[in-house]
């Protein structure tokens, strides 16, 4: 499913955020991305859906090969891959429903199939009764839950999520991660870095550890916990 | 592309120009000022070309003969004059009608002249090609019997390179004021991508093609473009219309001729349009490219 090889990455100001990652995740797994400030997790997350390329290295994401994927085709790629990120990224003009609605209509879907699943997905995050409000009218964690929403919508077999509970107070953090866990329950695997020690450590799943921009731990139902 | 798809482009393209109006209003204004100039520049080239191909057509070379030649000299150097290669014809006019021309044209004090006429005849020659006119007229100054050939050539030639001089002065400033409406264009469209950086940013992330992003940012240049040759064509339009009612009469008899309002005005009308729409693409292609990172 996604798969690194010897993945290194410098950034042009000469900064080395990944010095050789080997990984290897599979359908429908529950991963975590823990490590200190500044290790590289973000760099990490963001070459999988070709925010930022390898500077050496094979990535493959559902068979495709992110080093030899030509400029053209990265959409194609990101139709397959859901990203949520820690500020929502939400577009303040338009409302709930609109704003789910956009992430299907900028890749051309048809109106009805962008009703059909745009709803059902509401549904899924629980914001059918606020499908008409805009986001300055929703809590933090709503806004997230219309991120998601949004990430969801066109069904990808994988979401990744860079700290989406970074800005949310610990209850929310729960509901929002009962989400993610609904979401794996269904098939598709999930990427998450984060930096909340209690959700990792009661939520077993597969942690990674990056650490100056290296895999330094890898367990299965491991423990939230690095060396600093 | 689906209609579907184009629709949305569209509508996102108009809001764009109503959300920036200060910076559409400043670009189309500037897009209406150079567009009405190169129009205007343009009728005017376009007429005086005509102005300049009347001209050439009618060069004559005037050929006077010595007044002391006598009635069968003149008669031989008529013959041999209509025998010079690339002669197409030549009018004969005797000393008594030349005095009479001048008379109409410098006044009634030549009269005195009557008496002991001292002009020559003359032949009027013109050539089959207007080009070659300077050479036959050269050739001809060599016959027996000739006093004076003269023909227009310098005059043409005089007018032919203002003409290519005002032309020129034209094209440069065209070019200038081209560059300004095509900068501003692209300007608007640089903010108006600016504004748009999050929307552009999630659209990227959620797989939208290159083209979908690119394509509103497009069409509102060519918007920019035709806003900007709405004025230029209905003024261009009514003006050369107005001028052609007033002046064509007027010139009937005259060299200069004006173009017929008819195609001329929608040739006219179809440059300015092209020209918008070709700044619009270009102004908004430029900014496209540097500041829509795809
Ligand atoms: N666009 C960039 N240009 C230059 N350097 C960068 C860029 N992005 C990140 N870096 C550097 O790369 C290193 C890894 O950054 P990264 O954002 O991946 O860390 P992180 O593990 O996500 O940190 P945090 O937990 O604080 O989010 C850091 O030293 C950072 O300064
Ligand atoms: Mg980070």
């Amino acid at each position: 499913m996604i798969v690194m090889k010897d993945v290194y990455k410098k950034y042009p100001n000469g900064v080395v955020a990944a010095n050789g990652i080997n990984i290897e995740i599979n359908r429908g797994e529950f991963v975590y991305v823990v490590g200190p400030s500044g290790a590289g997790k973000s760099t990490f997350i963001k070459m999988m859906y070709r925010e930022e390329a390898p500077t050496s290295g094979d990535i493959i994401i559902n068979g495709i090969n992110l080093a030899t994927l030509r400029n053209k085709r990265v959409p194609y790629l990101r139709r397959q891959i859901g990203v949520v990120f820690q500020d929502f990224k939400l577009l303040p003009n338009l409302n709930v429903y609109e704003n789910v609605a956009f992430a299907l209509e900028v890749i051309e879907e048809t109106p009805q199939d962008i009703r059909k699943k745009v709803n059902d997905v509401l549904a899924l995050v629980g914001l059918t009764q606020k499908v008409r409000m805009f986001p300055n009218e929703l809590s933090g964690g709503e806004q997230q839950r219309v991120s998601i929403a949004r990430s969801i919508v066109n069904v990808p077999k994988v979401v990744i999520a860079d700290e989406p509970t970074g800005n949310l107070d610990p209850d929310t953090s729960w509901d929002i991660m009962k989400i993610f866990e609904e979401i794996n329950a269904r098939g598709t695997t999930i990427v998450m870095a984060t930096h909340n020690k209690e959700i990792v450590n009661t939520i077993r799943h597969r942690v990674i550890v990056v650490e100056g921009g290296l895999i330094t731990r890898d367990e299965y139902g491991g423990e939230y916990a690095y060396e600093s | 592309m689906k209609a579907r798809t184009f629709r949305r482009h569209l509508r996102e393209s108009f809001k764009s120009l109503g959300r920036n109006s200060w910076m559409t209003f400043a670009s189309v204004s500037a897009v209406t000022v150079t567009l009405l100039l190169v129009g205007v520049f343009i009728a005017i080239m376009m007429n005086l070309n005509g102005l300049a191909g009347n001209l050439e057509k009618d060069v004559e070379i005037k050929v006077i003969a010595d007044p002391a030649a006598g009635q069968e000299a003149v008669a031989a150097l008529e013959k041999k004059v209509k025998a010079t290669e690339g002669v197409l014809e030549v009018e004969y006019s005797s000393r008594d009608a030349e005095l009479d021309k001048m008379i109409k044209s410098f006044g009634d004090e030549l009269n005195l002249y009557r008496q002991s006429n001292p002009l020559g005849d003359a032949l009027y020659v013109k050539a089959k090609d207007p080009h070659k006119t300077a050479a036959i007229a050269k050739k001809i100054d060599t016959y027996d019997y000739t006093y004076e050939v003269v023909y227009g050539q310098g005059k043409i030639e005089k007018l032919f390179k203002v003409l290519n001089t005002g032309r020129n002065v034209g094209l440069v400033l065209i070019l200038a004021l081209l560059f300004t409406a095509m900068f501003l264009i692209s300007n608007t469209i640089r903010i108006t991508i600016v504004a748009r950086k999050t929307e552009i940013g999630i659209m990227k992330l959620v797989g939208a093609t290159n083209n979908f992003v690119r394509i509103p940012f497009l069409l509102e240049g060519i918007w920019l473009g035709i806003l900007g040759s709405l004025i230029p064509m209905a003024v261009i339009s009514i003006g050369y219309y107005k001028l052609y009612q007033e002046m064509a009469p007027k010139l009937q008899e005259e060299l200069f001729q004006l173009l017929p309002t008819t195609p001329f005005i929608f040739q006219l009308n179809g440059l300015i349009l092209f020209m918008g729409v070709f700044i619009g693409i270009w102004g908004s292609f430029m900014s496209v490219r540097k500041f829509l990172k795809v």
